[in-house]
Order: structure tokens, then C-alpha cells, then sequence
């Protein structure tokens, strides 16, 4: 029996524990106990899990130890012995026998896994009937044990309870879980390339040029200074010229001044403009306001500007961050409490002068932590600047030249035919590792600062 | 209710005499009336108390007298109140100076997030009433010593005003409110949120600062309204019940809605 066949006796045995765990808890209910600690559904919930869990749990064991005690069971016959003892080939002919052995493949290509075919054919029938039988077995125990404890005053209610409980706890680890495996493989990616290239002519190097191949002592054109220079000009500079006074404008305009029939409908709006798809920003950028950003350039007398310039990326990505920041300072600005704008207006303050000596400073903290976090939102947006932002790396201040960001790089080292282990790849991934560390950093900085604020209100 | 403001010598055309007159106010939350009616006179030289059960509306008349439910939207005033005689309801009527001229001092302190010293000066730096440093310096220190708060804080004016404790808080309130050099003070349940010391401070503090302006004082309390006032009026139900000389309503009021208040037999 495969795998998947096991897995639907088990759940088949489950639905079966259910209506029986139900019915027993039923049969409870008389004239004399007309109430029972846990509703019946409870005590069938119950029977199914012990019915289903210690099965399921043996599955996931068994699929990972059996190939290797099928393999071991193979290479123990006689026959096996005469097989060469080269690994790769080894490998190759066993695997083969066994991709034969279990139907999904036909042709036999390796010398000497033909014999190997029926030791495979038999070692796998007496493993699946082993894990029939234990799967029956766990089944049955669990399933048993269960209909034992079920009793008029069992509380059902309360195990079931902690089983959800614990089901829960599982899935938020595997959040945390992949993002400890995703940092692992970045730092371990990170750390070969840091021992093909040096991480000062990395981390210091101005000059960006990734050559294939890497000769020590030489500049390998691995400098990423100007993809830094790039990243934070376009996404901490330009962008937050133009995201800052937009969203902090909007957010004050909707805290103080809109009626609340307004703000009801803008906030909404905001909201969706938050969630438009970057790649629809970036067609926007690299098809609008780029040519209409160089048109501009030139007419003022930069005749150099590039059409993929720094100035188109960076304001379309501020306009994207806009509703982040406006969304931000709104709540941070709502949160001072209202006893201080009414101070100041009963000191004969007008409107205009209470937000900017009272309500902008009381929330700047929080103002500053949401900036920092539309900062880490921008630096590590893609889609915008792979589409409208340039691919070389200039290191230069002027946001009508073509200027690179690490995001963009990243995009071009991985595309096109790439050997996993190659220099390329391996810097896509370092420039990912500093990334993710600064937007990483820029989150707790901004986290932090937020969350004093929000305790200095409280 | 006019026969209950014939207390003090009201000159016949109405000029002057009084520094607030209100005439038939009436205030509307949406359709909900909460002040019903309601005419008073309040003068320089006697501190006005405003006692009643709570809800009954002496918040919301309070802020009528410089137009803080202007910044309520869903409130709406009714009727004439007049400031020296002019309408502070009237469309020429700067809502801003108004509020210079008629300070208020909140339920709970309220400084701002700011110096001691920034406190005081926010009021005559938006109102431009000094033109340099060093007369900013005297506005401060004045109105601090006005504030009794002087000596206590005049060696950290740069500590945060929200570093004070709850009654120097409430007292650098008032001295910001002086800062401005107003005609009025309002002041809604200034010492609910104090210790008995502090409401004792601020209490002496209302005595020395009687005459030098109108001040209106709402209290749930009726001893502190007895210790401090000099005229008091008792709101019920958004009406104006009864008003007169503070010892008068304490000893011999005239409506039972009153007495019944006063000896405790609702609140
Ligand atoms: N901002 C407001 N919006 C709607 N109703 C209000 C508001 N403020 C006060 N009220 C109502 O007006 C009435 C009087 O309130 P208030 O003036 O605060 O009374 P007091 O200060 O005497 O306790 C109460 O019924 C209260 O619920
Ligand atoms: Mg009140």
C-alpha cells in the first residue's frame, strides 16, 4: 500500500472513531444524567484524534526511515553484493532498480540493477506490509484507548481544547521556523562567497562590474558601494522626499480637518492604494513618468538623463509608500490624546498652529517609526526599480542618471543560465544578507521607537 | 430665571456691569438638548461656582464661554452670551482672540509635552506678547509666581512639564493660562484628579487670584464650591435650577431641587 492509501485508511478510521466516540457519548445521556460534561460531538472529536494523530505522526517517521531500510534490506541479499562500490555509480544503479521496482520508470539503462529489480520489488511488499499492519495497529490502539476514557463526566471539551491549542502553536512556529531556515541558507550562501571574494572589496568597493570568473588579489568588480548608494538614493532619499510631506499632509488633513463622512471613504482608498500590485507602480514608472522625468531633465539642461533615470523610480515608489506613511502618522497623530489639542486650542491656538506645536512634536516618535518603516518597505521594494531603475552602477547624486539599486542587481545576477555555485549567484545572495540585516534592523529601530510612544500615552 | 440673577447691582442698560451676561442659551448635542435655557451673569470681583449631579451640563455650558464646542461637531449653541458686552457669538468675533481673553483649565492636567518654560511661552509666543527674549523670560517667571509654582520649579524651567506632579501639573496649567494675560478663567473640576494638599494649593491659589479675573469654577465637590466661591449656580438636568450668593444656596436655597442636592439626597 502507498503512502497515500495508508493516509486515507487512517482518515477513513477517523470518521468512523467520530460517529462511534459520538455515539457512545450519546448512549451517556438519560433520564438520570441529562447532562453530560462535554457535548457528544466533543467525545467524537476526541476518539478521531487518538484515532488519526499516533498514525499520522508513524507516517511521517516512516516515509523518511523507509527508503533507507528498503535499500539496506537490498544491499543485505547475496545478489547485492557484486555491485560495484563506486558511490556515484552505486547510487545511480540502485535508485535506478528502485525507480523500476515501484513503476514510475521502465527502461533499465545501469549495468547490474536489473537483478536488483525483484530484491527491490520484494523488500518494498514486506515494508508496506509492516506499515499496514503498524498503521492498523495505532489505529486501533488509539482508537480504543480513547472510546476506554469516555465517561459521562469525562471532560472532552477541555482535550480537545489543548489538542487545538497545540495545533496552533505548531503552525505560528512554522512561520518562525522558515524564517530561521531562510536566514541559515542566506548566511551560509553569504558565507562562500565571502570566501571567494573578499567581504572588504565587497562591503567597501566602488566599483560594480562581477567578473565570472574570480582571481585573488585582483578587484573582481565585486564592489557594492554604489548599489548601497544606489538603494538608498532612490529608496531613502527621493522616495521619502516625496512620501513624507504626502503622507504626513494626508494623515494631518484626515485626523484634524476632514469631516468624519470623509475619512470613512479616504481611508479605505488609502488602504487599496496600498494594496495595488508593485508591478502595476512599476509599468506606471518605467512607461509614464520616466520618459515624461527625462523629457524634463532635458528641457532643463541636463541632456544626459538617462530615460531609466534614479528620479522616476524613486517618486513612484513614493508614491506607492504614501499611503504607509500617511497610515502611520495617522494612527500616531490619533493617539495623542485629545486633552492636549484641546489645551492648546483653548490657549486661542488655531488649528494649523496646534498640529505643528503640539500634535506634530507629541507624535513625531511615532511619525519617525513609521518613516523608518516605509524606508525598510522601500530599500527592499524590486518590482519598481527592476522595471524603471537603471542596471548600472553609477555612484553618483545626480537623479537624472541611471543608478542602480541591490535589489535590481540581485534580479540581474540570478537571471539568465547561472551555476548555483558561481560568484554571480553566490553575491545575489550576500547582497540579499545585507538586505535583509538592514531592513531587519531599520523594523526593530522603528518597532521600538513606536511602541516607547505608544507607552508614554498609556 | 431672571429674578435669580437680581442679586448684584445691574445697572438698567445692561452695560458693563457684568463681564459675562448669557441670555437663554440653550445646547444641543445632535437633537439631544443638554443645557436648556440657561441666563447668567458673571462678575469680575467674585469667583462663580457651577455644582450639580454629573451630566447635568455645567462641561458643556462651561465651554460655551470660550467656544470649545465649536470643536465638538455635533454641538450646537443656542441663544446670546456676551463678553463686556458684545456677542461672542457674533460672525466678527475672532474665536481666537476670544480664547486669549477666556483661558481654561482642564478636569485632568493637561500640560504639553514640552519644558515647563516652553509651556508657559506657548500662549505669548503664539499670541506675539513679547517681543524678545528677555521679556518672554518675565511673562514666565510672572505667571509662575502668580501660579504659586515659582520657587519650586525655577531651577529645572527646562524640566518636562509632564515630569511635575499631578498638582504642580494642574497649577502650571493655570500659570500658562495666566501667561496670556486673560480676562477669564474657566476652570472644569480642576482638583478632581488631586490629592487633598495639591486641592488645598490650588483652592489658595483661586482666592489670590480672585479679582484679577472673572473665574468660573466647576465642582462636584460643595464644600470646595462653599470654600471657594462667592456666587454659586446649580445646573439639573441641563437647567439652571438656582443662583445666587454662595452662602445663601448653602444655608436658605430657594428650590427644593437645590436642598435636595445640597443635603445630599441625590448626586
Ligand atoms: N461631546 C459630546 N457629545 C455628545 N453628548 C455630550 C458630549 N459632551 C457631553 N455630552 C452630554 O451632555 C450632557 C452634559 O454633559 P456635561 O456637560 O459633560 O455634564 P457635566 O460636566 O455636568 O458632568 C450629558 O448628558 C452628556 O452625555
Ligand atoms: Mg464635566
Amino acid at each position: 500500500m502507498t503512502i497515500n492509501e495508508l493516509l486515507f485508511l487512517v482518515f477513513a478510521f477517523g470518521l468512523i472513531a467520530w460517529f462511534v466516540g459520538r455515539a457512545r457519548a450519546a448512549s451517556f445521556i438519560s433520564s438520570e444524567t441529562p447532562i453530560i460534561n462535554s457535548l457528544p460531538n466533543y467525545h467524537g472529536w476526541f476518539a478521531t484524534l487518538w484515532a488519526i494523530v499516533p498514525p499520522i505522526l508513524f507516517l511521517i517517521v516512516w516515509i523518511n526511515i523507509s527508503p533507507a531500510l528498503i535499500t539496506n534490506m537490498v544491499l543485505a541479499n547475496p545478489d547485492a553484493a557484486s555491485i560495484t562500490a563506486d558511490s556515484f555509480s552505486r547510487s545511480a544503479i540502485l535508485s535506478e532498480a528502485r525507480a523500476v521496482a515501484n513503476g514510475s520508470s521502465q527502461a533499465l539503462f545501469q549495468e547490474g540493477s536489473e537483478k536488483l529489480v525483484p530484491l527491490y520489488k520484494a523488500a518494498q511488499s514486506y515494508y508496506d506490509s509492516i506499515a499496514f499492519a503498524a498503521t492498523l495497529l495505532l489505529i486501533f490502539a488509539g482508537g480504543t484507548y480513547a472510546y476506554t476514557r469516555l465517561k459521562p463526566d469525562f471532560r472532552a471539551r477541555t482535550n480537545v481544547e489543548k489538542v487545538v491549542m497545540f495545533a496552533l502553536l505548531l503552525a505560528s512556529l512554522i512561520a518562525v521556523l522558515t524564517t530561521v531556515g531562510i536566514v541559515a541558507s542566506l548566511v551560509f550562501e553569504a558565507y562562500r562567497f565571502v570566501t571567494l571574494v573578499s567581504p572588504f572589496e565587497f562591503l567597501f568597493g566602488t566599483n560594480w562590474n562581477p567578473r565570472d570568473t574570480i582571481v585573488a588579489g585582483e578587484d573582481n568588480g565585486y564592489g557594492a558601494i554604489p548599489l548601497f548608494w544606489g538603494t538608498i538614493f532612490i529608496g531613502a532619499i527621493i522616495a521619502m522626499i516625496v512620501a513624507i510631506p504626502f503622507g504626513l499632509m494626508s494623515a494631518i488633513f484626515l485626523t484634524q480637518y476632514s469631516t468624519p463622512m470623509f475619512r470613512s471613504w479616504m481611508k479605505p482608498i488609502l488602504e487599496i492604494l496600498a494594496g495595488v500590485p508593485t508591478v502595476v507602480y512599476g509599468y506606471f514608472a518605467a512607461l509614464t513618468v520616466a520618459p515624461a522625468v527625462r523629457d524634463f531633465a532635458v528641457m532643463i539642461g541636463f541632456s544626459n538623463a538617462a530615460s531609466d533615470n534614479a528620479m522616476a523610480a524613486g517618486v513612484v515608489m513614493g508614491i506607492m509608500i504614501i499611503p504607509l506613511v500617511a497610515s502611520m502618522a495617522d494612527d500616531s497623530i490619533a493617539a495623542v490624546p485629545g486633552a492636549m489639542r484641546d489645551g492648546s486650542l483653548a490657549m486661542g491656538a488655531t488649528k494649523s498652529e496646534t498640529i505643528k506645536h503640539i500634535l506634530l512634536p507629541a507624535a513625531l516618535p511615532g511619525v519617525v517609526g513609521g518613516i523608518l518603516l516605509a524606508v525598510s518597505r522601500a530599500i527592499g521594494e524590486t518590482m519598481i526599480v527592476v522595471m524603471a531603475a537603471g542596471y548600472a552602477a553609477n555612484l553618483t547624486a545626480n537623479p537624472f542618471a541611471s543608478i542602480t539599486t541591490v535589489t535590481v542587481q540581485i534580479v540581474a545576477l540570478l537571471t539568465g543560465d547561472q551555476d548555483f555555485g558561481s560568484p554571480h549567484t553566490l553575491a545575489a545572495f550576500a547582497l540579499g544578507l545585507v538586505l535583509f540585516i538592514v531592513t531587519l534592523l531599520l523594523n526593530l529601530v522603528a518597532l521600538h521607537i513606536v511602541k516607547k510612544y505608544r507607552e508614554a500615552y498609556e | 430665571m431672571a429674578e435669580q440673577n437680581s442679586q448684584s447691582d445691574t445697572s438698567d442698560d445692561g452695560t458693563d456691569a457684568h463681564k459675562i451676561t448669557a441670555r437663554n442659551v440653550n445646547v444641543f448635542y445632535d437633537d439631544k438638548q443638554a443645557i436648556d435655557d440657561v441666563s447668567i451673569d458673571v462678575d469680575m470681583e467674585n469667583v462663580t461656582a457651577f455644582i450639580g449631579p454629573s451630566g447635568c451640563g455645567k462641561s458643556t455650558f462651561l465651554r460655551t464661554i470660550n467656544r470649545m464646542n465649536d470643536t465638538i461637531p455635533s454641538a450646537r449653541v443656542e441663544g446670546e452670551i456676551k463678553l463686556d458686552g458684545k456677542d461672542i457669538y457674533d460672525p466678527s468675533m475672532d474665536v481666537v482672540q476670544l480664547r486669549a481673553r477666556v483661558g481654561m483649565v482642564f478636569q485632568k492636567p493637561n500640560p504639553f509635552p514640552k519644558s515647563i518654560y516652553d509651556n508657559i511661552a506657548y500662549g505669548p509666543n503664539i499670541h506675539g506678547l513679547a517681543a524678545n527674549k528677555a521679556e518672554l523670560d518675565i511673562i514666565v517667571e510672572r505667571s509662575l509666581q502668580r501660579a504659586g509654582l515659582w520657587n519650586e520649579v525655577k531651577d529645572r524651567l527646562s524640566d518636562s512639564g509632564t515630569a511635575l506632579s499631578g498638582g504642580q501639573q494642574q497649577r502650571l496649567c493655570i500659570a500658562r493660562a495666566i501667561a496670556v494675560d486673560p480676562e477669564v478663567i474657566l476652570m472644569d473640576e480642576p482638583c478632581s484628579a488631586l490629592d487633598p494638599i495639591a486641592t488645598a494649593k490650588i483652592e489658595e491659589l483661586i482666592h489670590e487670584l480672585r479679582g484679577k479675573y472673572a473665574i468660573i469654577i466647576v465642582t462636584h465637590n460643595m464644600q470646595q464650591a462653599a470654600r471657594v466661591s462667592q456666587r454659586t449656580a446649580f445646573f439639573h438636568l441641563g437647567n439652571l435650577v438656582e443662583f445666587g450668593v454662595t452662602s445663601d444656596i448653602f444655608t436658605n436655597p430657594q428650590k427644593t431641587r437645590t436642598q435636595d442636592y445640597i443635603t445630599g439626597r441625590y448626586g
